[in-house]
């Protein structure tokens, strides 16, 4: 790891801290503000009713099988439903303590929040250019900057070593882990505070997936990641806190050893985890 | 037990039947294409020369060269493609990247598919009626171009959208995730990636423009003029219009003329589709993913 005196994530850590100053209660402050989220594509409910908060340096794992609004959720805290035909979102989400509805500029709200799929997207460009891209859409010029951003951001993402010496080559022709570590190294790059990964390690393999873990681990000082994972096991060993969605309806909110072994509200977590269904 | 059946036997004879036919329906597509080409080598063949290309037609046009009548194609093709490739661009940019699904849109969208269905010779009435009397361009290469522009628009919206959206949704999504507006996704993403089939679908449309007669004849071109157009308001010769001249409005034209004429006219329209194959095998040779 380089020096992270000065660097983009570590300052946008302070300025995080700092807001973070104001409640004196022993536990972390709330990053995300959900209440009675409802999503609808069209007429559908994909995700009914959900309420619960996020807390600043934490991972926060969702789990639940498909269909049950985990990547609904995270669209919505992203507007991407602006975009999106059919998508409509009632309720409210709010990022430190406002509402995403009210920014003006839905691009400013974006750049805060980096997000990873479950399928590596690596831009049919160089790989410098896929880390690139977001400081130069957010008006970095400066050639030296550029470059340590980029560094920074690949060493951070775990792909550095494999890829220095060929920065200028396409990073849609990666393979897929390390398309994925690119994704990720270009989520860093918009120094997000907020952090959403999508079922990230779907097309990676386990040597990957436990390096980018670690990624995780780390980062998790600096920035709020929200988890969304089919693999039990991986909220398990990440998550501090953990939802668990199922059919749209966001079935229960713990700190993610009760839902294994802990005191739950609801029998059908219990029975998820340990995989009496899904 | 690995012997094949009656059955397996049959499948196979008729899958040799069936290869055997589409494969000869395709032979025969080529067919006309080398019948129309050998036939015009041959007789249009001992007309072409250097004089033929750089000079005036002479003696009532049943002598001579061709030489206003290409150059004024070229102007009529260049103009007409200054006007529709940036609002025919600009127009796919819009319905591949910014419409909304609603019912403005599929009435542009049928209204676009409707106005590529439109016979050639109806635009040359409207080309009439609008540019050269509403407007009062009078018979100039500004009406014909207009008019020819108006006719490829369609073509050019439906090739430039295509080529976006074949452009991933994924690479859009993850650009807008970033905090690109859709400009800068496009600009970034989108346009760089699409514009091998902008640009090959363009091409094609500049060769099938070199050929049409109907939309220029009443708009803007002459049977015969002594001079090259000087602007966009003159009026010109072209290809088209030359060879439908020579071959059936002129007594006494000796037969390898009108051949050469459309032995010219055929050697630009291939040449510009060689020059688009060519460009299309180079770009896709550093597809992207």
């Amino acid at each position: 790891m380089p020096p992270t005196s000065d660097t983009p994530l570590a300052a946008g850590a302070d300025a995080d801290a700092a807001r973070a100053q104001a409640p004196s209660s022993s536990q972390a402050p709330d990053k995300v503000v959900v209440q009675d989220l409802t999503v609808r594509y069209g007429d559908k409910v994909v995700l009914d009713k959900a309420s619960f908060e996020i807390r600043e340096h934490e991972i926060f794992g969702i789990i639940g099988p498909a269909n049950s609004g985990k990547t609904s959720f995270l669209r919505a805290l992203n507007r991407m439903d602006d975009f999106t035909e059919g998508m409509t979102v009632e309720g409210r989400v709010s990022l430190d303590g406002r509402d995403v509805r009210a920014w003006r500029n839905v691009y400013a709200l974006r750049r805060r929040i980096g997000v990873v799929f479950p399928l590596p997207v690596g831009l049919p460009m160089t790989i410098y250019d896929n880390v690139a891209l977001a400081p130069r859409l957010g008006g970095e010029r400066n050639k030296r900057e550029l470059d340590r951003i980029v560094e920074h951001c690949l060493q951070r993402a775990a792909l550095w070593d494999e890829v220095k010496d060929r920065l200028d080559s396409l990073g849609s022709l990666l393979s897929g882990g390390q398309q994925q570590r690119l994704t990720i190294a270009r989520a860093l790059s918009q120094k997000p505070d907020l952090l959403l990964l999508d079922e990230f390690s779907i097309a990676v393999d386990p040597v990957t997936t436990m390096r980018i873990e670690d990624v995780l681990k780390e980062l998790k000082h600096e920035i709020t990641i929200v988890l969304v994972t089919n693999l039990v096991q991986q909220a398990r060993r990440l998550a501090d806190r953990t939802a668990f969605f199922l059919n749209g309806e966001c079935v229960e909110v713990a700190p993610t050893e009760d839902l294994f072994t802990g005191p739950i509200k609801d029998q059908r977590t219990r029975d998820y985890v340990e995989g009496r269904f899904g | 037990m690995f012997e094949s059946t009656a059955l397996n036997d049959k499948n196979r004879r008729v899958e040799k039947l069936w290869r055997l036919l589409f494969c000869a329906m395709t032979v025969m597509l080529v067919v006309p294409v080398l019948l129309i080409l050998g036939v015009l080598v041959v007789k249009g063949g001992p007309a072409i020369s250097m004089d033929f290309l750089f000079t005036d037609p002479t003696d009532g046009m049943t002598a001579g060269g061709v030489f206003p009548a290409l150059i004024g194609t070229v102007w009529l093709v260049a103009v007409a493609l200054l006007l529709s490739v940036p609002l025919g661009v600009a127009a796919a940019l819009y319905l591949s990247e910014y419409a909304p699904d609603n019912l403005l849109t599929r009435i542009i969208n049928l209204a676009i598919i409707n106005l590529a269905g439109v016979p050639s010779i109806v635009h040359a009435l409207f080309g009439v009626g609008a540019f050269v009397i509403f407007f009062q361009f009078g018979t100039s290469i500004l009406a014909a171009s207009l008019t020819l522009a108006v006719m490829t628009l369609p073509v050019v919206i439906v090739a430039t959208r295509e080529s976006m959206q074949s452009v991933p949704h994924a690479f859009r999504e993850a650009c807008w995730n970033m905090g690109a507006t859709r400009w800068q996704t496009i600009r970034h993403v989108v346009l760089p990636n699409s514009i091998s089939g902008i640009l090959t679908g363009v091409i094609l449309e500049v060769s099938r423009t070199a050929g049409e007669t109907a939309p220029i004849m009443f708009t803007g071109a002459a049977l015969f003029l002594p001079y090259l157009p000087q602007s966009v308001w003159d009026q010109t010769m072209a290809m088209s219009l030359h060879l439908f001249v020579v071959a059936t409005q002129v007594p006494g034209v000796p037969e390898h003329l009108p051949f050469g004429v459309a032995l010219v006219l055929i050697s630009m329209v291939l040449a510009m589709n060689a020059v688009s194959i060519g460009f299309r095998m180079y770009l896709r040779g550093k597809k992207k993913w």
